[in-house]
């Protein structure tokens, strides 16, 4: 009698532990998301904002978009940035982790305190510093490379133009992103065994070839995941292209996806589109994330 | 003797690389503690000699600042609260208990982890508004709280795990309840994890833009991080007072840096098993 009464209680336990947490995702993201997908399936401009009903236009706005030139323009651009930065934010995140592993403790510490100090700054008060350091007349940067002989940088303006507005954006993910890529896979680096390494350089294996032999495979796992997940954050910078954007122009030459959408529903109140956008981005995150996640179950059945 | 040159060249590097990636953190405080006269020069100053903190008193004296902390900080404080919460009993509930359903709770968690607000403020933004909780701390707790839980589980599950579910066997043994086991053995052992998940939370709400963006849409109701933006917007129209938006800047940017140093060494143990959302 009591056995059975136990095992009612543990058998429903979990579930009440979970009410809390299934029910604050259901509020913010379950309802929205449920709202987005009806909506991107309506015609939902300017008109229902004042109340008329929203008719159903099935797949009309997917179709518009896929129609709309200046939409896949946006999108090359998006994946083109992304991928541009993830890497190169790759590349030296890795190369950083290497240098780690290669030197004394001392620059070892003084170079992960300075990745620690950037990793750690808010992305607003990032952004402010790195257009300050970007202006057009008093910006150190221009100030800097102005001293190189030959070079002219002086009042260039860097906001100006759509190639040199995404390089900024993109020298400024990847200062942000590198010390999360540096970190992840100096740990990684920390795993190869010495004795390995040594018993590689005593049977005659050269530098590149242990590191392509031995060290590259054993920090494979990690590197996959890190550059997935930078594509996946670069994909939807939005903060760092708003707050650019505020300091240059607002035309849309300078979008990415997320600014886009988020003119989409603000500018131009068309939240039908908007949506249809926001579920393409989120089809393709979740597309992405899913060897991720594949990976994180793998540890959890461990 | 080359491998020894070899290792002081690459120390020269990590040393210049180092200073070329902190130079924009110690810029932000330069500048802060930097007169406009200066600042305005056409040759950076790049030690702050002669600085004093005019900067910081101009950035306090704004009114719209301390509307601004206030907002930040109600917001971050009931985020936190309520997300350790939910996080700590969800995390029990998966890592203590097999049940139907563990399984999907757990990739829906991870999916839901990876969605980015850029991806759903729209809906957001007119479910708030429906409800007229637009410039609100209700409404943006309640976006945020749903944001960082899922990863909140993700991390506190791997500190329950950690606790052997024999040691509260045992104490239940010993004539302890099953609750009054976990209250006594298990929970002490976590504080290390609530304490990492609540800064991880504290970083998340306190430096979110975009949800704050669209859900406090009023000047009166912003958040530190949106203050922020305002200098720089202020700047495409007139002369910006660098100073003074650095000295802001550093002001947003302090408790985060000292919080984020305290978790720095979980969150990158974590990074492999389950990464930190950037």
């Amino acid at each position: 009698m009591t056995a059975t009464v136990e095992r009612r209680r543990t058998n429903r336990a979990p579930y009440l532990l979970l009410i809390p947490a299934v029910g604050i995702l259901l509020v913010g993201m379950g309802y929205p998301l449920i709202w987005q997908v009806v909506t991107s399936l309506q015609e939902y401009g300017l008109k229902q904002q004042f109340g008329q009903p929203a008719p159903f236009v099935l797949l009309d706005n997917y179709i518009e978009l896929a129609t709309n030139p200046q939409f896949w323009t946006v999108v090359a651009k998006s994946i083109a940035f992304c991928l541009v930065t993830a890497v190169i934010t790759l590349a030296i995140g890795v190369l950083l982790a290497l240098l780690m592993n290669a030197v004394g403790k001392a620059p070892r510490i003084i170079l992960q305190v300075a990745l620690l100090l950037a990793w750690s700054m808010p992305v607003v008060a990032a952004m402010t510093v790195w257009i300050w350091l970007f202006d057009r007349r008093r910006g150190a940067v221009n100030y800097l490379l102005d001293m190189i002989p030959g070079v002219d940088m002086n009042r260039f303006n860097w906001l100006e133009t759509p190639t040199t507005f995404f390089i900024v954006a993109s020298v400024i993910v990847i200062w942000m992103s590198v010390p999360f890529v540096a970190f992840s896979s100096y740990a990684g680096l920390t795993q190869v065994s010495d004795e390995v390494l040594e018993a590689a350089a005593l049977d005659g294996a050269n530098g590149r070839q242990r590191f392509f032999g031995i060290i590259l495979p054993m920090i494979k796992p990690v590197i996959a995941i890190v550059f997935l997940l930078q594509i996946i954050w670069d994909l939807r910078v939005f903060t760092q292209i708003t707050m650019l954007q505020d300091a240059g122009s607002k035309s849309s030459e300078f979008d990415l996806l997320g600014t886009y959408i988020y003119k989409l529903g603000t500018k131009s109140q068309d939240f039908g589109m908007a949506s249809a956008v926001s579920i393409l981005v989120l089809a393709i995150t979740i597309l992405l994330s899913w060897f991720y996640i594949r990976s994180l179950l793998k540890e959890d059945e461990k | 003797m080359r491998a020894r040159t070899a290792r002081s060249l690459y120390g020269v590097i990590a040393i210049v690389v180092a200073i070329v990636w902190v130079f924009p953190v110690y810029w932000m405080v330069n500048s802060s503690l930097l007169p406009n006269v200066t600042l305005q020069s056409f040759v950076p100053t790049f030690v702050p000699f002669g600085g004093s903190f005019a900067n910081f008193q101009a950035a306090l004296a704004d009114g719209e600042f301390y509307t601004a902390l206030g907002m930040s900080v109600s917001i971050t404080l009931i985020a936190v609260f309520f997300c350790i919460i939910f996080a700590f009993l969800g995390a029990v509930a998966i890592s203590r208990f097999r049940f139907r359903g563990r399984k999907s709770f757990i990739i829906a968690v991870l999916v839901v982890q990876m969605l980015p607000a850029e991806g759903l403020f729209i809906a957001q933004y007119k479910m708030v508004a429906s409800v007229g909780l637009l410039d609100s701390v209700v409404g943006v707790s309640i976006i945020y709280i749903a944001a960082v839980v899922p990863f909140t589980i993700w991390m506190l599950r791997g500190f329950v795990a950690g606790v052997p579910a024999d040691l509260e066997e045992a104490a239940m043994v010993d004539g302890l309840s099953r609750f009054g086991a976990f209250m006594r053995i298990t929970f002490p052992l976590l504080a290390p994890g609530l304490v990492a998940s609540g800064v991880y939370a504290f970083l998340q709400a306190w430096n979110e833009f975009t949800v704050a963006l669209v859900l406090l849409p009023s000047e009166s109701a912003q958040t530190l991080p949106l203050w922020l933006r305002g200098f720089v917007q202020a700047s495409a129209t007139r002369a910006t007072d660098w100073g003074q938006v650095m000295a802001a800047s550093t002001l947003v940017a302090v408790p985060v840096i000292v919080f984020f140093l305290i978790v720095q060494g979980r969150l990158t143990s974590g990074l492999v098993s389950g990464a930190v959302k950037g």
